[in-house]
């Protein structure tokens, strides 16, 4: 059986004192696998994201990820994890008064790579995402499309083993989606978990072999149960 | 291993002058005081230092009527093992000390005037077998240690070289609170960046070393014009007239004092530099 990558044990989540945001949530998310996260608005999309990405950690509950259990980590391990996932927020997230380089070079100066090390991967990754001419430009002077492409470099310049994206393709047209997805597809081909929150019917349809995580109300809705006991070949069908 | 400060790739992260506001100006300020409190605490306790050393042994026999019994006390002390030096003052010179309350009337030869000798015993001589000689040979004299005299001098030199100390910590103190504020106002302007940085997988002490740089910095600007105007208004204090000078023939502030007035406001930097690690530390462990 393929190697869980992330495993959710009967998590729950609150905030400070109200009511659970996510409930029972209970799958396991193999290794290589490309999944769909969806849902209406308010069924906890983003909050799961969060526990994901380990800006949160679950109120009850197990989780683990890259086969560690992660629930009551030490903060100063998460570190450690988080160099391993590349994240792509709704909102990119770039530090506004850094190049398109410096932000894409930002977590291989944080895994200490000196600046020779950088300049090369910088160079092709933006040259990947059709930003090479804008190195030097600022987020603020970049179309919205542009800033998502930068995130999107800054997520897979460290070839990360988990990539998480939220609405990737939320503030781009069709053509530009399409080429985001293009660049996710190949990511998970070279051996990347791939997760993507979307409202985007049409980014799913596109993606086959794509496995379906849909969220209603805080609860997982997983019919097939293939969530709870994946295929064992990634790739293999999917869930809905 | 880790480093102390963030290279020139990493700085950019945090604009320049991202967080230098009124920091240098208040360490300035706060290390101009302490330094000048610290010279004055380190000059009044080498002051009365001094001044103890040089009355340590030194005695006074007074009698209070008249000089005719004078000749017989100084025998007796002569007499004594451990007495080098038996000195009468003069007459002229103990009318010119009561003429500053009686003027005038300090020269009338009627006037009473005690007889004062001048005792002085070497270190190994027993000032009580002294006075008891001096006693027992002319009865009515009294024999003084001159430390006795000056006890509530010295006390009180003492109490405000303790108290120059205290002034000085408490100003540390202070600005060790205003680096603090400094540097959490400073971690909540550049909240979003450490947000991302920290989502991207950079640990606490990379993040601290941002800011701390530029903190080191601005401490040793500020102190170093502190301590600039510090040395300034002591150089002219010492350039007149000084008490201290007068009481003990030695200038109040020597090397070793210099040299640790001029590591003052590195100790501040020092300081601003760890207690602002600390301070980003306990505010960076508030998120995950």
């Amino acid at each position: 059986m393929t190697s869980a990558i992330v495993e959710f044990d009967r998590v729950g989540l609150r905030y400070g004192t109200g009511a659970e945001v996510l409930r029972d949530l209970d799958f396991r998310l193999t290794e290589g696998g490309f999944y769909f996260l969806t849902g209406p608005s308010g069924a906890g999309k983003t909050s799961l994201l969060k526990l994901l990405y380990l800006a949160q950690r679950p109120t009850r509950g197990r989780m683990s990820l890259f086969g560690d259990e992660l629930s009551h980590a030490s903060r100063e391990s998460l570190p450690g994890y988080r160099r391993r996932i590349g994240v792509v927020f709704q909102d990119f997230r770039l530090i506004r008064h850094l190049s398109a380089f410096d932000n894409v070079a930002l977590p291989l100066r944080i895994i200490g790579r000196s600046e020779q090390e950088i300049e090369g991967p910088v160079r092709e990754m933006l040259a990947w995402v059709g930003l090479a001419d804008r190195a030097s430009a600022r987020p603020p002077t970049l179309s919205g499309g542009e800033q998502q492409r930068v995130a999107i470099a800054r997520a897979v310049i460290v070839h990360p083993d988990l990539i998480i994206a939220d609405e990737p393709t939320g503030n781009v047209d069709a053509a530009m989606a399409e080429r985001i997805l293009h660049l996710l597809t190949a990511m998970n081909r070279l051996g990347t978990t791939v997760i993507v929150a979307t409202h985007d019917v049409g980014l799913i349809t596109a993606t086959p072999g794509a496995q379906l995580i849909r969220l209603e109300k805080g609860v997982l809705v997983d019919p097939t149960g293939a969530l709870r006991h994946p295929p064992a070949m990634p790739g293999a069908g999917r869930a809905s | 291993m880790s480093r102390l400060f963030a290279t020139e790739a990493e700085r950019r992260l945090i604009p320049a002058g991202g967080i230098r506001g009124p920091v240098p100006l208040l360490i300035a300020i706060m290390t101009f005081v302490m330094v000048v409190v610290a010279a004055a605490g380190l000059a009044l306790a080498n002051t009365s230092s001094v001044v103890k050393v040089g009355v340590e042994n030194r005695h006074s026999i007074q009698i209070n009527d008249g000089a005719a019994k004078a000749p017989a006390a100084m025998a007796a002390a002569r007499s004594q093992p451990g007495v080098t030096r038996v000195e009468q003052v003069p007459p002229e010179e103990l009318r010119r000390t009561l003429e500053r309350w009686l003027g005038p009337a300090s020269s009338d030869a009627n006037l009473p005037l005690p007889a004062i000798i001048d005792v002085d015993l070497d270190a190994g001589a027993d000032p009580a077998k002294v006075g008891t000689a001096v006693e027992q040979a002319v009865p009515g004299a009294r024999f003084v240690a001159h430390s006795t005299s000056l006890e509530p001098l010295l006390k009180a030199l003492r109490g405000l070289s303790v108290l120059a100390l205290g002034l000085v910590l408490l100003v540390a103190l202070a600005s060790a609170a205003a680096v603090v504020l400094a540097a959490r106002g400073a971690l909540d302007t550049h909240r979003a960046t450490i947000g991302v940085m920290h989502g991207i997988g950079a640990t606490d002490d990379q993040v601290i070393r941002l800011f701390v740089r530029q903190i080191a910095i601005d401490a040793l600007m500020g102190g170093a014009a502190g301590a600039a105007a510090a040395g300034l208004v002591i150089a002219l204090i010492l350039g007149r007239a000084s008490t201290a000078r007068m009481l003990s023939g030695a200038p109040p502030l020597g090397w070793n004092d210099m040299l640790l007035l001029v590591m003052l406001p590195l100790a501040i930097a020092l300081l601003a530099t760890q207690v602002a690690r600390f301070a980003l530390r306990r505010a960076l462990r508030e998120d995950l």
